[in-house]
């Protein structure tokens, strides 16, 4: 696997205009298309996060959200374009999902998914960043930094009443915050976070931009939602997505305002 | 989080052990020991039997480990368990020497019968225990690793791998049915004459064979409650419940999966092994798909992904299996081992052990409710 990594990042590096363009991107897609069954479900789709950045997509249904995330986690291949992570050092359509994920990729489902039968503590064990082989697996002993870690965690996503009940007996709510504790044990460089308010309170939903603020002030944050409220709490960049590419981008205010963003959300 | 050890041997574990290990030694005393006329004495036919349990018990957590804990659903572990029993057999085989029908030194009866002039390469070195044993745990290993490398490199999951683990299983059959494959045929390996230099009929050599195949399934039980109750034993779990979410988390799930399935054929190959000598055959129908699936109702029936409750099962079906098909009811067997799947699969989805702990912690969540205050950590 190091091998595979190593090859395709020398690859990388001697071709010279590909790093010269994304120097400073922490992800960069250019020219992105997948079709499933001749649906162009992302279609031509470019668009650029720089590091320490906190970025928004929304787009109504069938925009191609969620196949963008699958690309960028190596869930789906991209039929063409390229998809590179860190000042294009590494060609995420060449790699697979636990290489992505190992490399700092961390990602939130839509529904979410916990593991149910486990408890929140071992859940967040489970994501904690640390050797994931077989091997370090079977020797694994529990430690003092890794237990702070795991406190440290259970704080920032106010679970700590919770931590020794089954994942599956939490709320929606709870579950939607585990998944993001998750997250943040793995200690990637970069969260996507697929919807991560729906079906949350109104109070929750504000609690949950506040989560991810506090978040995105060490980490880029990638972030799919519906919700207009909490896109507008977040305050960040918003792209908007529309049959598979790039619609509008900008401030939620610019977006909003733009025609045909507004025709593409209320129909036309 | 407490030391291993003690997660390993929880008070089921421990009760496990210490039940099987009386077992271990009051059987043999009671053989050997009590006179036949006593109401305590223990038949050889009852001594056998029991040996006969103790593999199968051995299968069943091998199958569990896999089923219960990573949710490979393997429909022809029994064929890992015939392949170690042929290993044994083979050994067993060379040991008959020229006490054999056609008296020949080298070759076993059937070779001679059917004219072959020499001894295929394939049984050089089975004359060796040590060799045998080996290859007991090898040759079953050996398939399973190659199995699974493809199997879960190329994510076969779910129904599909549990219906080209049959085809596995049926494949063997076919392939060790036929005379020129070198095993026996149809007749298999039989007429086994001496283990180690120890007469295989012989009451004590049964007793030591009971003995040791206690030993065995609570070596192999211990090894599997090291794995469950380590980190690697949650990440199997993670993946049984959400394999692509496990894989997100940076987790190589085919690794993981590919060394559990290899180490639960082994054991399989073990339980095989122990088993050839005690009941005196090996044969194709061994490798029979309902075999396999015969074990896994074993293990649903006890209670998958709790380890003991797979040996009950083994147990439980297998006496009830003793006691039935040597009365009137031996015809309608089947019928009842159907029953007693549908039945389990829709009034006890949990097995005999599943529902205990189930029944057992829903107690103590009450009496945690009642009592306000309580500590949180309670349940632990």
């Amino acid at each position: 696997m190091t091998d595979s990594m190593t090859e395709s990042k020398t690859a990388m590096q001697t071709d010279t205009t590909i790093s010269r363009q994304t120097t400073s991107a922490l992800l960069y897609l250019d020219g992105i298309s997948v079709s499933f069954d001749g649906f162009k479900a992302l279609n031509e789709l470019s668009f650029v996060v720089e590091p320490g950045e906190m970025r928004a997509i929304i787009g109504p249904n069938g925009a191609g959200k969620t196949t963008m995330m699958d690309v960028i986690t190596g869930k789906t291949r991209p039929d063409s374009g390229d998809v590179f992570f860190q000042e294009g050092a590494y060609d995420l359509s060449k790699l697979d999902e636990t290489e992505i994920a190992l490399l700092g990729i961390g990602r939130k489902f839509q529904k979410p998914t916990v593991f149910d039968m486990h408890t929140v503590e071992d859940n967040l064990l489970l994501a904690l960043k640390n050797d994931r082989d077989v091997g370090a697996a079977l020797l694994w002993r529990s430690s003092l930094p890794q237990e702070k870690r795991i406190d440290d965690v259970l704080d920032t996503i106010r679970l700590k009443g919770v931590r020794s009940r089954v994942a599956g007996s939490l709320s929606h709510g709870q579950k939607q915050w585990l998944e993001i504790g998750m997250l943040l044990a793995q200690e990637p460089k970069l969260l996507l976070v697929d919807e991560p308010v729906a079906g949350m309170t109104d109070t929750e939903t504000m609690q949950t931009a506040e989560l991810l603020k506090e978040i995105n002030a060490t980490k880029t944050v990638v972030v799919v939602e519906h919700d207009m409220a909490f896109v507008r709490e977040l305050g960040v960049k918003v792209t908007c997505l529309h049959e598979g590419s790039v619609l509008a981008e900008g401030s939620i205010d610019q977006v909003s305002q733009n025609e045909r963003v507004v025709e593409v959300y209320l129909g036309r | 989080m407490s030391h291993p050890l003690i997660r390993m041997l929880d008070r089921g574990a421990t009760l496990f052990l210490v039940l099987l290990g009386a077992f271990a030694i009051a059987i043999p005393v009671l053989n050997l020991l009590v006179p036949p006329g006593s109401a305590l004495h223990v038949s050889t036919y009852f001594v056998a039997l029991f040996g006969k349990y103790i593999c199968y018990g051995l299968l069943a957590l091998s199958i569990d480990l896999i089923w219960g804990y990573a949710g490979i659903l393997s429909l022809g572990h029994g064929a890992f368990f015939a392949l170690g029993g042929y290993a044994m057999g083979m050994y067993l085989m060379r040991q008959i020497g020229t006490r054999g029908v056609y008296a020949n030194p080298i070759l076993p009866d059937f070779m001679v019968f059917l004219n072959w002039p020499e001894l295929p390469v394939y049984w050089y070195g089975f004359d060796y225990f040590a060799y045998a044993a080996l290859m007991v745990v090898l040759v079953p290993g050996v398939l399973a690793f190659v199995f699974g490398w493809f199997a879960f490199r190329s994510r076969v999951t779910g129904v599909y791998l549990s219906i080209i683990t049959q085809a596995l299983t049926f494949a063997l059959l076919l392939g060790f049915f036929r005379n020129n494959f070198g095993f026996g045929g149809n007749n298999g390996l039989t007429d086994f004459k001496e283990i180690l230099g120890f007469n295989v009929q012989v009451e004590t050599t049964r007793n030591a064979l009971l003995v040791i195949s206690c030993l065995a399934l609570a070596l192999c039980f211990l090894i599997c409650r090291a794995i469950v109750t380590s980190k690697f034993g949650k990440v199997l779990v993670a993946i049984r419940d959400a394999e692509s979410r496990t894989r997100f988390l940076g987790y190589r799930v085919e690794a993981y999966k590919l060394f559990v399935f290899t180490l639960s054929a082994c054991m399989a190959g073990i339980a095989g092994a122990l088993y050839v000598p005690q009941v005196g055959i090996i044969n194709p129908s061994e490798f029979a798909p309902g075999n396999s699936i015969e074990a896994v109702i074993w293990v649903a029936v006890g209670g998958r992904g709790t380890l003991i409750g797979a040996v009950l099962g083994a147990f439980v079906v297998n006496y009830a299996k003793t006691y039935f098909t040597s009365g009137i009811l031996a015809p309608y067997w089947l019928f009842m081992l159907g029953g007693l799947f549908i039945g389990t699969t829709l009034l006890m989805p949990r097995g005999i052990i599943g529902t205990y702990y189930h029944w057992r912690a829903n107690r103590t969540e009450k009496k945690d409710a009642a009592v306000p205050n309580a500590a949180p950590h309670a349940a632990e």
